[in-house]
């Protein structure tokens, strides 16, 4: 499907050193507009390094970012947001004790005039955010309900609803399924499912195999800073996935000791 | 493919709640219980006493409103995140500094007074860029600011004039321009008319006979209820308002969403200072003087007064109308006990009996409204 179209983002031979450290020596990575790129990698192979570089907050040391086409140099990460690359971390930049409809609209208040005086548009704010809940699947008890009260697959829906409204071209998600349940983990991955049908690019990061063959179009293994590799779907095997993250023979050897368990 | 949907069909796990649970999830719920409280117990108990014609009510509301104008500030710096543990002293202070220009250096009022607020302002931008900049909790940069302030309100004119309390304000108050927006009265034609039709009670000797016995509201009550109403549109009506919400809640996601967190929490600071520095004015224009022990342990009545209110001392919820119901609970008891004939020194034991309950109700609605254990 992405053979007729140019990627929306491509990076290119990415290196990024922080002093002596090399953190990433050469990742090359493109994402297409619809498509779920799973990235792939064990803790420290360099994939929190690479979203944070996709995202704006680092700079690369050398290597090329092309953006729809265009070479880009995010200064920091509100050029990367207002081109249309959003990232929802770990950290959700979620308020508990605040309602949905103010979380969602947190920093990009929608404002109403009224005589010289400007007004958050509360009414707006609360029609939005159960509509584009209503997409994602979910019912609210009402827009006022609080954050707190959801959980945690919830919010990560909220995150990404938010994103997907407010013009995410390219959707960056740093292990969105880490913490979560059996079934919340499926009701974000079918999340991921929706927004990727909207067109919108998906960079799923995660270490979790069977989640990344679960939704993704292709998948990139990370290794020590490196691309190992990059896969179609049904190209490729969750063990040799698996193996390619832990850098083959170590697990091999660890797989067999353990009974194939790993 | 059939679409598979739960859009439509409610969660089965989400109990239905009634309206009146629904209404009760408010923060304001244990200030319009203590209201309606405190209320019943005066009126039963000193209803025939005078607290509840036109002098006894201007009485306490002019110490309610007292109450309220520190409480706005204390409130919305807290819902921000931060305590203000300096306001009392800024209030001795910044009424010290009117003083000493006024009186001491001759200024004119009005310059005293706005030099006054500019350097109490200057004092809580300070507090908050301190707070903000090295990251130390503000309950420790105020309690230093409580410290260092008191010290110069105490200091300086002791230095200057050898004694404490500096007096003669009113009568370089006399002919300012400035002066009556603090020390003035408002609607003092209706209150007149009041008298006349017989509304209010006149004087019926002395020089002030046929006056009415409440001659107007004092530019007091009318600042408290301004900061209320400015408090109240600027927290839930207003960009700015979400953002000191999301600043309390929780600053770091407050950040990555792009929320000026600094900012926010340092105007919010210059805010407490302001209404510290209303509160002074108003007093020592009243009083004509200033004292060095002004405003002492002001600064918790306010976080009390706030706390009954229905805000949450972590931060990231709270309610202005509940902070004004806290300070005019406040008022109300603190007058009533004296109205009641009741030895004044149980207002320190109710307080600390009141504080206790509406903190405990304010877990308990916090836990409902966020869905912890």
């Amino acid at each position: 499907m992405e053979s007729h179209l140019s990627p929306l983002i491509q990076m290119k031979h990415i290196e990024k050193h922080f002093g002596s450290v090399i953190a990433l020596a050469g990742v090359s990575v493109d994402v297409f507009a619809g498509e779920c790129h799973c990235l792939l990698g064990d803790n420290g192979a360099g994939k929190s390094t690479f979203i944070k570089t996709m995202s704006g907050v680092y700079k690369p040391t050398s290597g090329e970012i092309l953006f729809e086409g265009r070479p880009m140099n995010f200064a920091d990460p509100r050029d990367a947001i207002s081109a249309g690359i959003a990232t929802v971390h770990q950290h959700l930049a979620m308020i508990p004790l605040m309602s949905v409809s103010r979380n969602f609209f947190m920093g990009n208040e929608p404002l109403r005039k009224i005589g010289p005086m400007k007004f958050f548009d509360h009414e707006f704010a609360n029609r939005v955010t159960m509509e584009e809940m209503r997409k994602m699947g979910i019912s609210l008890r009402g827009p006022d309900q609080a954050v707190g009260t959801l959980s945690g697959g919830e919010r990560q829906t909220v995150a990404i609803a938010r994103a997907v409204y407010f013009g995410a071209k390219v959707l960056i998600l740093d292990e969105p399924t880490s913490a979560l349940g059996v079934r919340q983990t499926a009701n974000v991955l079918s999340t991921i499912d929706k927004v990727r049908r909207q067109g919108i690019g998906v960079v799923l990061i995660t270490h979790n195999v069977r989640h990344a063959m679960a939704v993704g179009d292709r998948f990139t293994v990370l290794n020590r800073g490196k691309t190992v590799g990059t896969a179609r779907r049904g190209e490729i095997a969750p063990e040799e996935l698996q193996d390619l993250m832990a850098g083959g023979q170590e697990l091999v050897a660890l797989e067999s000791s353990l009974g194939g368990t790993v | 493919m059939p679409e598979i949907s739960s859009v439509d069909k409610s969660d089965e796990r989400i109990k239905s709640r009634s309206r009146f649970r629904e209404a009760l999830i408010v923060p304001e719920l244990g200030g319009i219980c203590g209201t309606i409280l405190v209320f019943a117990f005066f009126l039963l108990t000193a209803g025939e006493s005078g607290m509840f014609n036109a002098a006894g009510v201007l009485n306490w509301s002019v110490v309610s409103a007292q109450f309220m104008i520190i409480a706005v500030g204390a409130c919305l710096l807290m819902i921000a995140g931060e305590f203000d543990l300096s306001v009392g002293s800024m209030i001795g202070f910044a009424g010290m500094m009117i003083a000493i220009f006024s009186v001491n250096m001759d200024w004119p009022m009005w310059i005293a007074i706005l030099v006054a607020f500019a350097i109490c302002l200057a004092t809580g931008a300070l507090n908050g860029w301190i707070c903000v900049r090295t990251g130390l909790p503000s309950f420790i940069v105020t309690l230093a600011s409580l410290f260092i302030l008191r010290g110069l309100t105490i200091f300086l004119p002791q230095t200057l004039e050898n004694k404490t309390i500096i007096g003669g304000v009113r009568e370089a108050a006399e002919g300012d321009w400035l002066a009556p927006v603090f020390g003035g009265k408002v609607l003092t034609g209706l209150f007149q008319w009041f008298g006349e039709i017989g509304v209010i009670a006149t004087f019926e000797r002395g020089v002030n006979k046929g006056m009415p016995v409440v001659d107007g509201i004092p530019m007091l009550i009318a600042w408290a209820l301004a900061l209320i109403v400015f408090g109240h549109v600027l927290l839930t009506k207003t960009r700015f308002g979400n953002w000191i919400f999301a600043s309390g809640g929780d600053a770091e996601s407050a950040r990555n969403s792009g929320v000026p967190v600094n900012r926010v929490k340092i105007m919010m600071f210059m805010f407490t200072a302001f209404c510290a520095t209303v509160f002074a004015t108003c007093q020592v224009i009243e009083f004509g003087s200033a004292g060095a022990d002004r405003g002492l342990l002001k600064e918790f009545e306010a976080i009390i007064a706030v706390v009954i209110g229905g805000a949450l001392l972590t931060g990231g919820y709270g309610s202005v109308l509940g902070a004004a119901l806290g300070a005019l609970i406040f008022g109300v008891v603190q007058q009533g006990l004296f109205f009641a004939g009741v030895e004044s020194s149980l207002f320190r034991v109710f307080l600390g009996i009141i504080l206790l309950f509406a903190v405990v109700l304010n877990t308990y609605i916090r836990r409902i409204i966020t869905g912890e254990k």
